[in-house]
């Protein structure tokens, strides 16, 4: 068993299953580490399937965009699997004036970068979706935007990369980047030394302690969020929907479903056991969050709750970049709990970036170098 | 002992059974035939089929079919049973309305 491939990829979530197989298809041959026994077990499979433009960062929206007229369409086709992509926009809602504020600000910033998305009112809003209460006086609203099925989409990039050759192994930490004569070579696990000429770091928060070992620092902290799902309900309504504080998010899934997540305002004190493990408060307070906008939902029945880890940097956009000062070693991390949506377009640019040395989209604003002292 | 470890090793080819159409999971109606072909496209552990397939995901939550599709896996990439853990076991036990998990107020009779 050969343990040099031309590239490692460190993480089987989305991001390290999507680099895999756009570099297959450009014939590159692939090794990816994955530390748990399960495949795309992290974030990957634990957010609220949301593929947005609004609402994001103005330096990863054009990835959000590229990626949202080219890829998402097709996704399902191309894997051969059903990611149960669904395009019928995005409302993000609001109840006050200091609501309407903040999505007047996104709107704004969103309308620079020449995205489609207008502020709109109660009665608008409800003419969209009429199961929302009177509560909600605004909201932005993004035609363009949507949803799909995190786990299928995830484990369809796996599926797919290991069809084309990509060898994957689970349950194999990785403890340390070598260099060797300047250059990365070697990544070290338990049981092997793996060899490779380049080396992606996709490992969510677990991404910093490993880039440590060669003096490279991305700012950020591990965050628990919370989510929960219905049982099957009849169809009511197919946008994706969040807030202005975005204190809960979610979708009508294509099974039927309702998937929210939402937050008690402990996320950044939540205990952390090791494992991710739902709060005794967290599911019960979306609920009351998720009535509040929507009363018609106050007798579904909660089958599911559980609980990630988002890498949340400390800017709230990604680190997508090469590191010059090890050559050959690339970062994808830092992805603050919005990665799943731009995950394939971002998949896809590294692999460019990786493969042809530039990439279709300029990343220059995602660099890892980009964190600066406050003036 | 084997590892299911290595997602590339040779696990034969998919041949069809004459009780492939047997529902295995009941509340998502998910056959072995299904299960054995998630098997053959990579998902090795009974959280991937889950994810995959949504076996286990409906109103019982895998409480039926989490044994069955454990032992399929055995059976599929012929590990034994110890290799395998089980799907995660998540909250809340029983299916609860929104209006009830999300109520705290306490009643002092």
């Amino acid at each position: 068993m050969s343990k040099h491939t031309d590239v490692i990829i460190i993480g089987g979530g989305i991001i390290g299953n999507a680099t895999a197989y756009y570099l297959a298809k450009k014939g590159v041959s692939v090794t990816v580490l994955e530390v748990s026994k399960d495949i795309g077990i992290g974030g990957s499979s634990r957010n609220g399937g949301g593929v947005r433009q609004s609402g994001r960062d103005t330096r990863e929206l054009p990835l959000a965009m590229w990626g949202i007229k080219n890829l998402w369409p097709g996704l399902s086709e191309e894997l051969g699997v059903d990611v149960e992509y669904t395009q019928k926009g995005n409302l993000r809602l609001g109840k006050t004036e200091a609501h309407q504020k903040i999505l007047q600000g996104l709107t704004d910033k969103a309308v620079s970068c020449g995205l489609d998305v207008r502020m709109i009112d109660g009665d608008e809003i409800r003419a969209i979706n009429p199961y929302l209460s009177n509560e909600v006086t605004c909201a932005s609203w993004c035609p363009t935007d949507g949803h799909a099925n995190p786990l299928t989409a995830t484990l369809g990039y796996y599926k797919k990369a290991r069809e084309l050759g990509v060898r994957f192994i689970t349950e194999s930490p990785c403890f340390e980047l070598r260099k060797i004569k300047g250059v990365i070579r070697q990544v070290v696990t338990p049981d092997a030394i793996y060899e490779a000429d380049k080396v992606l770091v996709a490992a969510g928060y677990d991404s910093r302690k490993l880039l440590a070992t060669v003096g490279i620092d991305v700012p950020m902290m591990p965050l628990k969020m919370e989510c929960l799902v219905t049982e099957a309900e009849p169809p009511m309504f197919l946008q994706m929907l969040g807030t202005a504080e975005a204190d809960f998010y979610g979708h009508q899934s294509k099974h039927g479903s309702f998937v929210f997540g939402g937050s008690s305002g402990f996320e950044p004190f939540n205990k952390d056991n090791g494992t991710p493990i739902s709060s005794s408060i967290g599911a019960s307070c979306t609920c009351r969050g998720i009535m509040k906008y929507f009363p018609a939902l106050a007798d579904a029945k909660i089958v599911r709750a559980w609980a990630g880890w988002l890498d949340d940097c400390a800017d709230k956009v990604p680190v997508i970049s090469p590191v010059e000062e090890v050559p050959g070693l690339y970062i994808a991390c830092a992805f603050s709990g919005h990665g799943f949506g731009i995950a394939p377009a971002a998949g896809y640019n590294i692999a460019e970036m990786i493969a042809d040395g530039h990439s279709t989209i300029d990343l220059s604003a995602l660099r890892y170098d980009r964190f600066k002292p406050k003036q | 002992m084997k590892s299911i470890n290595d997602r590339s090793q040779d696990i034969g080819p998919f041949v069809s059974q004459t009780d492939d159409g047997v529902i295995i999971c009941r509340c998502e109606e998910i056959t072995k035939g299904e299960i054995r072909q998630a098997i053959h496209d990579g998902m090795f552990t009974v959280n991937e089929i889950r994810r995959y397939l949504r076996s286990g995901m409906g109103l019982c939550q895998g409480q039926t079919c989490g044994k069955l599709v454990k032992s399929i896996v055995v059976q599929e990439l012929d590990v034994i049973p110890a290799q395998l853990d089980p799907a995660t076991s998540r909250s809340p036990m029983r299916p609860v309305e929104m209006k009830v998990l999300g109520n705290e107020e306490v009643s002092h009779v």
